[in-house]
Parts: C-alpha cells; structure tokens; sequence
C-alpha cells in the first residue's frame, strides 16, 4: 500500500512538464493554431531558463525567462503563420528543430554543470494526512501548481467570459469577428499564452524533474505532448488524465522487468503511441456520418446510452485547427 | 499552395527573397555564434569547407547525402500530393529493419543477391509503414502529422526492443546495437574510405527517376494535380485517394531505401537511432525545395555538407556541431519569412494599388 | 431608429456593387429589400452591419452619421445582422452562445443571461432553451437565437438576409409574429427576400435593387402590384429572344436521365419525391433564384449528390449510388460555376490539362498536348499560350477552356451558371459550342440565375421555387413575364407534376 501511493506521487510528479506544455498546447490550438514547435520551443526554455537561474541565482528568473522563450518562439510562429500567412505545419516544425539545435549549441557550456533546483517543501499539516499527504502534499511548489492548472485552465475555457470567446476563436473565427472580437490579436495573445506554459514545461525539467541540462534533455517528450492534447480531445480534465497515463506506462517501463519479465520494456514505451493512433482512428470513424446513421437503427433504450458514449468519446478537434482567418 | 506561382515576375522576385532568406539565415547564425563567443569567420569556413579538408570527410559527406537525398526526393511525392509525411524517420527505421531479415534468414546465399534481397525488403518495409500512415489519413481521417509522429515513436520502438531482444548481440545486450553483419555483406568501399558507392549511385538514380516521374509522366502530372486541387482532380477523372496512397507508399519506399543503406553501408548493423535524424533533416530539404525535385540534390548537398563540416567544431573550435542544424533551420524559416513576405507584399491591397498607379495599368477583369 | 444611407457606393475592381444607393428606413416599420441575385442586397446589408466598408457615402443611424468599422462597432452603434446560415457557434449551448462576445453591460453575469435568454424567447414566441446545444437546433431556431443575441446586446435595427430560406413554414410564421411585435416596439426591421409573397405580407415598405442601383423613385410603400415589382427586379424583358427550337416533346426523344421518386438533400433544402425525365438533344435550362434546389438536381445529375431515396437511371443505367466517377465513366461531364475550385487545376498550364486527359501511355507527350492546346485555343478562341498558367486566364477564357476539355464522347453535360462573369460575346461563344453538342445529340442540362439566357438558350425550362419543381415546360409555352412570375413562387401550384 505504502509503495502504491509513493509511486502514485511519484507518476504525479514525474507528469509535471507534461501537464504545463499540455495545457499551454490546448490553449493555443483552442485558439485555432497549432503549435508544432511545442517540443523544440521547450527544450530552448528549458535550456535558457537553467542558464538564467545559474547566472542569476534565481528560480524565478530562471521560470520567468523560460516562459518568455516560449513566448518568442510562439510570438515568431505567429508572425509567420498568422500575420504572413504561411502553414503552421510547416513553420511549427522548422522551429522545433531549429530551437533543438539552438538549445544544443548555446546550451553546451552548461551540460552537466550542477544548478540550482525547485526545493521540495512538503506542506505542515497536510502533507501528514494520511494516504492523500503523501500522494499530494509531499512535493515542490512547481508541482502544486500543476495540480491548480488543471482546473484553472478548465474553468477559463468553458467558465469565462474569456474563454468563450477564446473557444470560439479555434471553432468558428468568423463569428468572432462578426461579434467585435479582434480575432488575430487574441490569437496573438493565446499563441503566447501557450508558448509561456510550454516553456515553463521545459523549466520543469531543467530546474526540478531531471535537474540540470544536457543535450536533448527532453528527448522527443513534446511530440508526445503534441498527441496527448488530441488524445484528451482538446479537454484539459482528459488531457491531464493523458498526461498522468503517460507517466505511469512511462514508469511501468522503468520497472517492467521485475513486474512482468516476459513482457518487453518496449511494450509500454511505445503504448502510448499505438493508444494515441487507435483513439484517433476511433474518434473519427465514431465522428463519420455513417456511425450516426447506424446508431439511428438502434432501438431507442440502447440508442440513448450509446449515443452518450459515442459523443462522450468523439471530441473533436476546433473546427478552425490550423486555418488562417481571413476577414470577410 | 502555390498561388504565387504563375504570375508574372514570380521568379524573379523569388530568387530575391531568397537571396535574402539566405543572407538573413547567415545574420542569424553568425549572431548565435557571436553569442557563444566563436568567431563566426572561422566557424563558416569549418561549415562550407570543413567536408572537403580530407577524402574520409568527403565519403562521410557522400554517406550522409545518399540517404538524405533519397529521403528529400520522396518527400517532394508527399509535398506535391500535399502531405506532410512527418512519419518518414519511421520508415526509414522500418526499412532498415525489414532489410535486416533477409541478411539474418538467408545469410548462406550469394552475397549479390542478398543485396538485391535486403534493398527491396528494406523499401517494401518502408512502404508499407508508409501506407500504415496513408491508410490512417485517407481511410480513418487522421491527420498524417499525428499519425507519422506516433507511428515514428512505435517503429523506434519496435527497433529497440529488436536490438535489446532477438537480434541482440551474441553473450550481450546491448543498446548500442544488433551483432555486427559479417564483413562480406558490407556494401562494398573505395580504398580505405567508408565511401560505399553504390550508395550514391541508388540516391542519385532515385532522384533521376523520381524526377522523370514527377516532370515526365502523366502519374506525377497527376500527383501535382491532386494536390494543388483534389475536387478538380476529381472532377477530370483522377483517382485522388489511390494518387495519394501510391504517393505515400513511394516515399515510404525511398525511405526504406535509405534505411537499408544506414544498414548495409554505413553502421553495418541495425542500431535503434538508425535513421540519424536524417528523414527530419530531409523534411527541411522539402520545406525548401516544395515540389520540385530538381533543387534536391544541390540543396540536399548542401545540407550534408554543413553537417559534416562542422562535425570539426568541437575540436577545432570548442562549439557544439549543432551549429549545422541551427543554420539549416535558420536558412528554411527565413526562406518561408521571404515567401510568406512576398505573397503579402504582392496581395496587400494598398502595396497593389500603389504599384498598380505606377505602371498605369489598370485591373485585369473580363 | 431610423437607418439613412446617403449615397452608398462600393466598387470592386469594375464592379459597381452598389451605386449611389440614398435609402431611409423609418423605425417601427419592416421594410423589405428585393432584387435577384448580384443586384446588390447583399453588399448593402454587409455595408449596414460593418462587414464591408464603403467606397463612397455614409450611414446615418437616428440623424447622426456613423462610420461602421467591423460588425462589432455596427452591433455597439445597433444594427445587428441576421445571416442566413446564422453566425453562432454549433459547439456551444445556447447560453454560452448568447454570452459569448457579449458586452458586460447587456449580459452582466450567466444568471442575467439565463433570465434574459427565457424572456426574450418568451416575449417572441420563440422555442429555445438556454442549456440546449446549437448544433441540435434546427436553422429557425438558431435564427431565433441569433435575434434574441442582438436585441440582448442592444440592436435597435435588425437586418434579416433571406431568413425564410431552410425553415419551416410553421417558423417563418413564428418568425413573422416575432418581427411584427419587434418593429411594434419601434425597432427597425430590414427584410432582404426575393420571395414576394412573404414581402407583402410583412413589410410596410419595399425597395428594389438591380445592377446596384435603387430601381425607380426609391422606397415605395406597400401594397404594390406584384407584376410591377417583377418588372423591376428583372427588368423590362428584351422581348426579342430566340425563338425556341422545337415546341414540344417529341416522342423519338431518349431520355438521357430517369428520376424515380427522388428524395435529395444538401445543407438545409430538400428536393422530395421528384419524378423527372430529361430528353437527349435537348438544352434544359434550370430556373429559380439561387438556392432553390436547382444545385441539387444538377448535382444529382451527375453524382456528386446521392439521393436518400428513390432511384436515378441513366440512359436506363441505375446509377443512384453509383458516385462522381461512374457518371462520368457514363459520359457525363459536370463543369462547376466555381471553375478555379471545383473545374481546373488553377496552376496548371493548359498543355498540362490536355495532358491530363490524354489517357494514353505513362509517359507525357508534351508536343500532343500542347498541339492540343493549340487546337482547343484556335477552336474555342481561347485567348491564351499552351503554357499559361489556368489561373491567369480571364474568366471567359476559363469557361472556355473547360468546354474545350470536354471529350468528343460525352452524351451528357451538366453546366452550372455556364456564363457567369462572361462578356456577351464570350456567352455567345460558349453557347455556340453547347448548342453544337446538342445537335450532336448531346443533353445538355444548365442552371443560371438570368432569365434572358434561361429564355434565349433552352429548348425546355424547369422552374424552381423553395425547394418546389415545375414539371418540364417547353421554352414556346413561356413567355418572360410569366417566368418571372413562377421565380417569385406566383401560382407555382399550376405549373407543378401533381397540379397539372
């Protein structure tokens, strides 16, 4: 039981980066743009924001300079895509290896070199409640606050007045538009938004998860990120249950060996993935016309329940993923 | 996607966007090393230059420019069908794994035609990882992005747990690699270089061909037509869903072509990060050169060159090697800053009208 | 509020989309804008609504001149703009659509919302629930939504694009009750319709619009004789129009298409129980104002609709769900209105068209191919190379080069607004060249929104109106004034299969 919950914390903590670039990535695409450059864009913060705390000596200067890179790289993703009218796709994907060659080469004076780290502060009081202490109040600040993002950024989407307009940029900008609402700017203004989380995801792993730097520190974590966001069907509760499914197959792995020896460690390494594929696939053969028409045939106490399911399962994407805006 | 083509002065106007591109790349990159104290004067010569200082250089040029140049120019069948085949690092695994199991199971025929066996395995296997992800798109609607990410993910995965598991080293596992292939399998070398020639002797066939098919025959004029408009396509009697299928499976092939040459010519066994990189790097290549294959080879060249060249950079100059990426990623987002500048500039109302006034033309309608 | 626009114009490239048009719409009336398609309505409303911005003269809102930036500064000066396919957000619920972009004044908090969603609704007799999804409800209803919105953020004009379009019969009444009580409460109501009916019913006022000028002495009030407003929507008939080639259906004529009791349906419009027969070596021309139907039964014609129910034969083949291809593998070629979208590859040179559809061998013969091109540019003077670029060509030479594309052996054409954006001589031209086809024994079947060309081209004329099909008149038994007529829906019941 006592191993249970230390390794339960344990997937809650490791899942940490992942929650912040997660929902950095479902508010830029809920906004209507992808940004590709998740991955890159996080190891260039997570590169910068070590080298600023070492210099600076400071946790919060070296947080605050990772989410401006974020920011930057999200805030040139923009220019090109939303202001110059280029793919997103495209101008996304040279960023992120861009940015991973940048963080190689500028951060390579740092690999290795010890720096400074997020205190792990266990909360008085709380932290000694039994069986939820350990599991949720035994960690740093850094995690706190990914447990508080979660339903921060679900309140903001579907709670505010804000968030509606920002749901409605990535569903149907035109009727932003004709609302009032300046839909590049705020497009602008989310992008960055987004971009800041991701880098201070990638702070997360510089300056807490695996302390330090080193060459493609976060080895291929923001394309997983890319997927979980579509996994959760864009909804940051499911999302974040991505993000701690993740994390737990991810150390199944690590201890696969002793648990299931006949298994290969690979199993759950790529799981995710084959998941991510086998979700997709179904969300959009449950979202096709035919799908309806069959649950149509169903006779009506089955029809009800499946109906429930299949909307439940079937979220789709921000019918405005990806398309520029053009003003009518 | 290519509605700046066409139009009058598009290439003139193109070539100086470029030029600038090229020149903004170079700033870029030079402030980078500014910044890390190198001086950019000697780093450039390493990158420009550093490939051609010694004939081992130049055959790791050649080795690197083979795969890479195949990778690009089945990527430019994807890009003209309008698809980002992100999956290629995938089938480039997967077609160095399938090239791998007639040189396991068949290891006692004649070395020639286990060639011949492990190069058309190895672009079958590439193939058909490809249609996996061409099947997903068409048949399923998931987007080939996602779809080639996760199935990059699974291929990586099936390669280490081949590499760990059965194929894993004789006494030991090893991350590093399968056994070693017995020496008369190698693809066969210039004197005392790693130089295999057959390698760039595939590469440069490939692209020939590809480019005969993309330029010369009705399939390619086809592929172009799907992807520049699949409703009008439709429409003339094309059949969109199969263009695009055989367009990926192509390049899935070429890509498995390039993993059997990681395999046979270069690192001699299956290791798990087989694919180096390069099906990314290529996907750059095709951001540059779009459809065309016949700017593949020079700007795949170049490409390979920079990253040879400045493989030197840690010990000549005490700076990481990734200066080479960082330039050939400056070098693509300037040139989209350029394209994306000049179709702005020519369809900005008010620059149009402005120009318009000056040539006293007045605007083209029936 | 009274709405004036003095001296509205707006010009795209040489197109005068509205011309000095000097209107007032009092408040407290509904006032209704006709005028078939391209005569301006639209520009107007979206020039109203702050969509577009005018090339020349103002809007004056309640004696003051207003500029109408975006729609966000129309709706903040309040004028709020009804679009047919209404602008909402199909994931929201209805709340959240209401609340969304809504200025913290009108809606300061959900509950107000809530509150103020189930009393407008209320007050109109509208049937919207605040926790239903949009994308469940029906065009009416998301219509109704889109007006309590607007009133809710303090629009005093309404302005409605064709509104009955897609909705019941039972809602238009609703939406009828609704507008009468809005105008009551002294709210301006702008009516854009073609429908004529609906505007004498409705409207206290009536302009008409055509070619983007205000027809006549301007704003007249209602009632008006129908035949009159007629005459000016479309215009004195030229009355010289070709004289039909033959009068009657003659008994040798095949049928190129069967239409068995079909039922069809795309977007929000339903062609139901539809019994057709078409004639091989006849030009049938599809009449109606857009977005009666006549898209669907083109589209039908050539399977890119399938029907939900019955059958579609051709030339005694069933190929109701047969699809695009098999029709065409049939000999029938569909070219699309949308040239650049649906037609030709806009990139593409014309060499690499006719490449394109020269099926022999692998490997291009580009000197064939551009011979051809030759060929097709001498034959349909085109004016164009072998090597432009499709989408520098004007719009008549695209036309033409699509014509020029169609292969010798098809027996069936299907023609969307064949001419539209074409100068006289290129419409001639091109109707040169169908004719021929037809002579040929060729169907050719067509839709236009210009009744001369519907009166100057066809040998038989289908006439749509709301979703309703006339049986197949002969061109001789109709004259222009009655056409007009059935457009507008005037005793359509006379023309139909089951009246006649």
């Amino acid at each position: 039981m006592n191993q249970l919950i230390i390794d339960l914390a344990a997937i809650l903590a490791a899942a940490t980066p992942l929650i912040f670039a997660c929902m950095g990535e479902t508010i830029s695409e809920r906004a209507g743009v992808v940004n590709l450059s998740l991955d890159g864009s996080m190891l260039l913060a997570a590169m910068i924001g070590f080298a600023v705390a070492l210099t600076t000596g400071s946790l919060l200067v070296g947080f605050a300079a990772a989410a401006m890179t974020g920011a930057l790289v999200a805030l040139i993703l923009g220019g090109l895509s939303l202001s110059l009218g280029q793919s997103q796709t495209a101008v996304g994907f040279v960023l992120a290896l861009l940015c991973t060659d940048l963080s190689s080469f500028l951060g390579a004076r740092y690999v290795r070199v010890p720096g400074p780290a997020v205190p792990h502060t266990p909360i008085p009081i709380l932290s000694d409640i039994p069986l939820i202490g350990p599991l949720l109040f035994n960690h740093d600040p850094l995690i706190y606050t990914s447990f508080v993002l979660v339903p921060l950024i679900w309140w903001f989407l579907f709670s505010t007045r804000a968030g509606l307009v920002l749901r409605a940029l990535g569903d149907r900008p035109q009727t932003a538009y004709a609302r009032g609402v300046p839909v590049v700017p705020l497009r602008y203004l989310y992008l960055m938004l987004g971009g800041a989380l991701i880098g201070i995801a990638g702070a997360a792993y510089s300056l807490d998860l695996k302390q330090g730097w080193s060459y493609r520190h976060t080895f291929g974590t923001g394309w997983i990120a890319l997927a979980i966001v579509i996994f959760g069907g864009w909804q940051p509760w499911r999302v974040a249950i991505g993000c701690y499914l993740f994390a737990a197959l991810q150390m199944m792995a690590s201890r696969s060996q002793s648990v299931m020896p006949g298994l290969p460690t690979q199993v759950f390494q790529v799981a995710p993935f084959v998941l991510m594929i086998v979700v997709l696939a179904l969300v959009n053969l449950l979202a096709s016309p035919n799908t309806a028409r069959r649950l149509n045939r169903l006779p009506e106490p089955v029809r009800r329940p499946a109906e429930r399911i299949v909307a439940w399962l079937a979220m789709p994407a921000p019918t405005a993923l990806g398309q520029p805006f053009e003003r009518p | 996607m290519s509605s700046e083509q066409g139009r009058i002065g598009g290439k003139q106007r193109g070539l100086i966007f470029g030029m600038v591109a090229l020149a903004g790349a170079l700033l870029f990159t030079s402030l980078v090393l500014l910044s890390s104290g190198v001086n950019p004067l000697e780093a450039y010569q390493l990158i420009f230059l550093g490939s051609f200082s010694s004939p081992i250089r130049m055959s790791d040029m050649v080795m690197l420019g083979a795969p890479l140049i195949l990778c690009s120019a089945g990527l430019t069948l994807t890009f003209a069908a309008g698809l980002y085949n992100l999956g290629i690092e995938g089938q480039m695994i997967i077609g160095a794994v399938a090239a791998m199991l007639p040189l396991r199971l068949f290891s006692d025929l004649p070395v020639p035609l286990l060639w011949l066996l492990a190069f058309t395995c190895g672009a079958a296997g590439g193939a058909a990882w490809a249609l996996l992800a061409g099947g997903l798109r068409i048949g399923l609607r998931v987007n080939e992005i996602f779809a080639g990410l996760g199935l990059n993910f699974l291929a990586s995965g099936i390669a280490l747990y081949l590499v760990l598991g059965p194929w894993r080293r004789v006494g030991q596992a090893s991350s590093s690699g399968t056994q070693p292939l017995p020496t008369d399998l190698w693809l066969p070398t210039l004197d005392k270089l790693r130089l295999a020639p057959a390698a760039p002797i595939i590469a440069l066939l490939a692209l020939a061909a590809i480019w005969f098919a993309v330029t010369h025959t009705r399939w390619g004029l086809e592929l172009r037509a799907v992807g520049m408009n699949p409703q009008a396509a439709g429409r003339m009697g094309i059949p969109a869903t199969r263009r695009l299928a055989e367009s990926f499976a192509a390049c899935g092939a070429m890509a498995g072509l390039a993993g059997t040459i990681q395999v046979l010519g270069v690192f001699h066994q299956l290791i798990p990060s087989i694919s180096s990189g390069i099906g990314l790097l290529a996907l750059l290549v095709v951001l540059l050169v779009r459809a065309n294959p016949v700017w593949v080879l020079p700007v795949a060249a170049a490409f390979a060159i920079f990253s040879v060249g400045s493989l030197q950079m840690p010990l000549a100059l005490g700076a990481d090697s990734s200066i080479a990426g960082v330039l050939q990623g400056a070098i693509v987002l300037f040139a989209l800053l350029g394209r994306g500048l000049s179709v702005t500039i020519h369809t900005s109302p008010r620059i149009q009208m402005l120009t318009q006034r000056r040539k006293g033309a007045k605007p083209s309608t029936e | 509020m009274e709405v004036r626009v003095q001296n509205l114009t707006k010009i795209f490239g040489s197109l005068r989309a509205n011309d000095d048009i000097s209107l007032t719409f009092a408040g407290g009336q509904i006032h209704g804008v006709l005028g078939e398609n391209g005569a301006g309505k639209s520009t107007l409303m979206k020039l109203l609504s702050g969509f577009l911005r005018p090339d020349a003269g103002e809007v004056w809102l309640d004696g003051k001149p207003v500029a109408l930036g975006d729609p966000g500064a129309a709706l903040r000066a309040g004028v709020g703009m009804v679009h047919q396919d209404p602008l909402d957000l199909p994931g929201f619920s209805a709340l959240e659509n209401l609340l969304c972009a809504a200025p913290r004044w009108a809606l300061p908090s959900r509950t107000e919302a809530r509150n103020t969603l189930t009393i407008l609704a209320g007050r109109l007799g509208f049937s919207i629930a605040p926790d239903d999804r949009v994308a469940a409800l029906t065009v009416g209803q998301r219509q109704q939504l889109e007006i309590i919105r607007l009133l809710a953020c303090g629009a005093r004009a309404l302005i409605l694009d064709e509104p009955t379009t897609g909705i019941s019969a039972a809602q238009a009444r609703a939406l009828f009750v609704a507008l009468r009580r809005l105008a009551q409460e002294g709210n301006t109501v702008l009516f854009v319709s073609h429908k004529l009916d609906e505007v004498a019913d409705l409207c206290h006022t009536v302009s008409v619009l055509r070619t983007g000028k205000v027809v006549g002495a301007g704003q007249m009030v209602m009632p008006q004789p129908q035949e009159h407003l007629l005459n000016m929507m479309f215009g004195p008939s030229s009355g010289d129009h070709t004289p039909p080639r033959r009068a009657t259906l003659q008994p040798t004529d095949r049928p190129a298409w069967r239409l068995d009791a079909v039922t069809a349906r795309e977007g929000n419009l339903t062609l139901s129980g539809l019994n057709l027969s078409l004639p091989a070596g006849a030009v049938v021309g599809l009449s109606g104002l857009e977005g009666s139907g006549q898209q669907i039964l083109l589209r039908l014609l050539c399977g890119r609709v399938q029907p939900e129910a019955g059958r579609v034969l051709l030339e005694g083949a069933d190929l109701t769900t047969a699809g695009a291809e098999a029709f065409r593998r049939n000999g029938v070629e569909y070219l699309p209105a949308d040239r650049l979208v649906e037609g030709l590859v806009g990139p593409l040179t014309l060499a690499d068209h006719f490449a394109l559809l020269d099926r022999q061998g692998a490997v291009i013969n580009r000197r064939h191919a551009e011979a051809a091109a030759r060929q097709a540019i001498a034959d349909y003077q085109i004016k164009a190379t072998p090597m432009s670029p499709i989408m520098s060509l004007s719009g008549g030479n695209q036309q033409r080069a699509m014509l020029s594309m169609v292969p010798a052996e098809t027996r069936a054409l299907v023609c969307e607004q064949p001419t539209r954006g074409l100068d006289v001589a290129s419409a001639r031209a091109v109707w040169g060249r169908l004719h021929a086809r037809r002579d040929a024994g060729c169907a050719v079947v067509f839709a236009s929104a210009d009744l001369d060309e519907i009166l100057d081209y066809s040998d038989y004329i289908l006439v749509f109106f709301a979703g309703r099909v006339s049986r197949l008149l002969p061109r001789a038994e109709l004259h222009a004034a009655r056409l007009g007529e059935l457009i507008g829906g005037v005793d359509f019941a006379e023309v139909e299969e089951h009246a006649a």
